[in-house]
């Protein structure tokens, strides 16, 4: 990985014999050492080290939780309240795991914008962005059956929603949909494959995340001037100064965490998912987990199952294509004010359309609704397709990263 | 723009959303549209609340005394066991005490050397031990529901977590799109100044509060201008549809207190909410006192971490 020299000096016998057989400890030094970092960073670029706590966080506490779990549909809500209940710390562990699933999408919805404001799907950095949303998309995967495993309401009426939409499939669908539920309804067989891969999709997350890692580190990381790296001076090495930046972040972010945790930790949840399921009574409103909720207006937007069906992972789609989609040779938006408020729209768009998908699928929501949807399509399909032909170049673009870093005068035009 | 006008910006739109979001809330109460307008429930003040939280003993003793001598008539509690109202964080009744409360109890026997669970149609019996599960009143939920008129009286042991106060909301027919943007934005605020109020206050007691209200807020009339409820039913505000089939539990002097507190309606739903709330969360107070101690470590690390960071970063432009 990665195009710098490699300086690495063995000291000891034992690193110099690992050496010439497994250059590990080479690997290391020179990915996580000295790894040559745009010295331009801001916190927006922590977001990496926060999310490989929570990764960890939640394969640990999840491994226990399923040494306590059953995965059975009569037994699964007694053995959740078994761990809340009578497992040492059994209470800590579930309301960890719980949160975590919250924490990880909040500090992914924050990493994923911070790409998408910096430009850093741009080429060269196309491969490592897409594999970043085969990341997105399994973790969504994940959370969805481990939502299930509690069965409760919540769990049961929303499996039965979201698997149903692969029935919308034309030939397949209903094939998809048994295959997903291995009988004629959300039941047991469901809860069970869902168990086992809800442990698994997690472990192939894990394999991309180092690809992950691994496309970064060919590239190097993009910066808030969207600009190459092109001298030694534009760089610093990553150990200390980012790995003592990103560990400040990180852990005021594992306080934020532990606040949701210890303070508020069934707010990001539903109510009724602590009634047992029970497929004879419908919730009133069956709501997914807040991080689906965008897609969720969206799909219930469209009238039609197989067209919202389309939409929803159309929606997804667009966010995925974006490089070829904006192909404006300035990355980052500092220095492309149309665009820029274009992206600030964006923003709104998915917030409120999280905010409608918590909402019934009736009245002035489903016109919002519709109308947002459609402003979602228009930014990726067409106005960032015409800006990037018809927004100018902005003069005022430095033309080195130690040239913006160099030339400001303080603190305040940094936060510009 | 600077930092100062950003600053500017930023507090005239905290401003402003949160005016439409607290007078959002304040004229939406908290009624669904759908249900009896006129009553608004209101959140109540808990002990067990907020960072230092902790529950009242004797409170969750009165509790246990309202569930032992009128929920448990028709409610199970399946998720605990005689031990619990002895460990520490619940009412914490000595040994001698719960031993003493459960003498009278008496639950279905493992089967016998015969084989046997029945004597004579009659499920056979032992006296409960400290271990055993609350016993439920009636056999399976179908006994249940044949003895309540059809309806199921639910397990009580997690209640408190599986209800809330209503959320705000319209959801009108929106007439035209300029409608639809004003009631949005008007509704999109106050939920945003909603959430805000909730994480400031830590408001976790949804459910609670709830049982609470639904304790207090039985009508012996249909209210004027409500929808017409079925005759074997009772007209409660808070609850969905208005219509439910438990006839009032409570009402001043339901229960005698052991401990001589006054026997009010309000005393008794607020000893009922409380006690249902350790039921469903016994390790509340465990939760807060470690969360604290989470917290603070925290804090202090990441102030570490924070000056570690100035202090390698010192010399360098970026």
């Amino acid at each position: 990985m990665g195009h710098h020299e490699s300086n690495y000096q063995p000291k000891w016998a034992i690193e110099k014999w690992l050496d010439e057989r497994l250059p590990v400890i080479r690997m290391m030094s020179d990915q996580f050492i000295v790894f040559p970092t745009p010295r331009n960073l801001n916190y927006w670029w922590t977001l990496g080290m926060v999310l490989f706590f929570f990764l960890i966080i939640q394969i640990v506490t999840g491994i226990v939780l399923a040494m306590h779990y059953v995965a059975d549909s009569g037994l699964a809500f007694d053995s959740v309240e078994h761990i809340m209940r009578d497992v040492n710390w059994g209470w800590l562990l579930r309301y960890m795991h719980a949160n975590g699933g919250s924490f990880f999408f909040i500090a992914v919805y924050i990493h994923i914008l911070r790409g998408l404001y910096y430009g850093s799907y741009k080429a060269p950095r196309e491969i490592l962005w897409l594999v970043g949303i085969v990341i997105y998309i399994l973790m969504m995967a994940a959370a969805f059956m481990g939502y299930v495993l509690p069965w409760g309401q919540m769990s049961y009426w929303g499996a039965t929603v979201i698997t149903n939409l692969f029935s919308a499939i034309p030939w397949v669908g209903d094939s998809i949909t048994q295959l997903l539920w291995g009988a004629y309804s959300v039941s047991q067989p469901t809860l069970n494959r869902f168990f086992a891969l809800h442990y698994l999709v997690p472990m192939i997350l894990a394999v991309f995340v180092i690809i992950h890692v691994w496309a970064l580190h060919v590239v190097g990381s993009n910066n808030p001037e969207g600009l190459d790296v092109k001298t030694k001076e534009d760089t610093l090495p990553f150990h200390p100064y980012f790995t003592m930046k990103d560990l400040f972040v990180a852990i005021s972010v594992l306080g934020i965490y532990a606040f949701f945790v210890f303070y508020m930790s069934n707010y990001m949840g539903h109510p009724d998912n602590y009634i047992r399921a029970n497929p004879m009574v419908t919730p009133t409103h069956i709501v997914p987990e807040w991080y689906f909720l965008p897609f969720y207006a969206i799909l219930r937007a469209v009238p039609d199952k197989l067209g919202g069906v389309i939409a929803m992972f159309g929606a997804i789609i667009v966010v995925a294509i974006i490089p070829w989609l904006d192909t404006h040779p300035i990355r980052s938006l500092r220095y492309r004010p149309i665009a820029r408020i274009m992206f600030w729209l964006f923003v709104a768009t998915a917030l409120l359309l999280g905010f409608l998908g918590a909402k019934p699928a009736s009245g002035w929501y489903i016109t919002a609704s519709r109308a947002l949807m459609v402003f979602w399509f228009v930014y990726f399909l067409i106005i960032l397709p015409i800006l990037s032909r018809m927004e100018r170049n902005n003069d005022k673009l430095p033309g080195s990263i130690s040239e913006a870093v160099l030339g400001k005068s303080d603190d305040a035009a940094e936060a510009r | 723009m600077s930092i100062k006008s950003k600053l500017v910006a930023l507090a005239a739109i905290l401003t402003v959303s949160g005016s439409v979001g607290f007078a959002t809330i304040a004229e939406a109460g908290g009624h669904d549209g759908a249900e009896h307008n006129a009553y608004h429930p209101a959140r109540q003040s808990w002990t067990f609340g907020g960072i230092f939280g902790k529950f009242d003993r004797a409170q969750l003793r009165r509790g246990y005394q309202i569930y032992d001598e009128v929920c448990s008539a028709c409610h199970s509690m399946k998720l605990m066991s005689y031990r619990n109202l002895m460990e520490s964080g619940g009412p914490e009744f000595t040994k001698d005490e719960v031993k003493k409360m459960i003498a009278d109890k008496a639950v279905p026997a493992e089967p016998n050397d015969e084989g046997a669970t029945y004597a004579d149609g009659e499920r056979i019996t032992r006296p409960a031990l400290l271990t055993d599960r609350f016993v439920s009143p009636y056999e399976n939920d179908k006994a249940a529901m044949a003895a309540n008129g059809g309806a199921l009286p639910p397990d009580l042991s997690v209640m408190a977590k599986a209800r809330s106060l209503p959320h705000a909301g319209s959801g009108k027919e929106a007439d035209n799109i300029f409608f639809a943007t004003v009631a949005g934005i008007k509704e999109y605020a106050g939920w945003v100044f909603g959430v805000a109020r909730d994480i400031v206050t830590q408001y976790q007691e949804g459910g609670p509060d709830y049982i609470y209200a639904l304790m207090t807020s039985y009508e012996e009339e249909v209210p004027e201008g409500a929808k017409p409820i079925p005759e074997d039913k009772n007209f409660n505000h808070i609850f969905p549809g208005n219509a439910i089939s438990m006839a009032p539990p409570l009402s001043d002097e339901t229960v005698e207190y052991a401990d001589g507190t006054k026997p009010t309606l309000d005393q008794h739903a607020r000893d009922i909410a409380t006690f249902l709330m350790w039921v469903a969360e016994p390790k509340l107070e465990e939760r807060k006192r470690t969360g604290f101690m989470a917290l603070v470590y925290l804090f202090i690390l990441s102030m570490l971490m924070y000056m570690v960071k100035r202090a390698i970063w010192s010399g360098q432009k970026h």
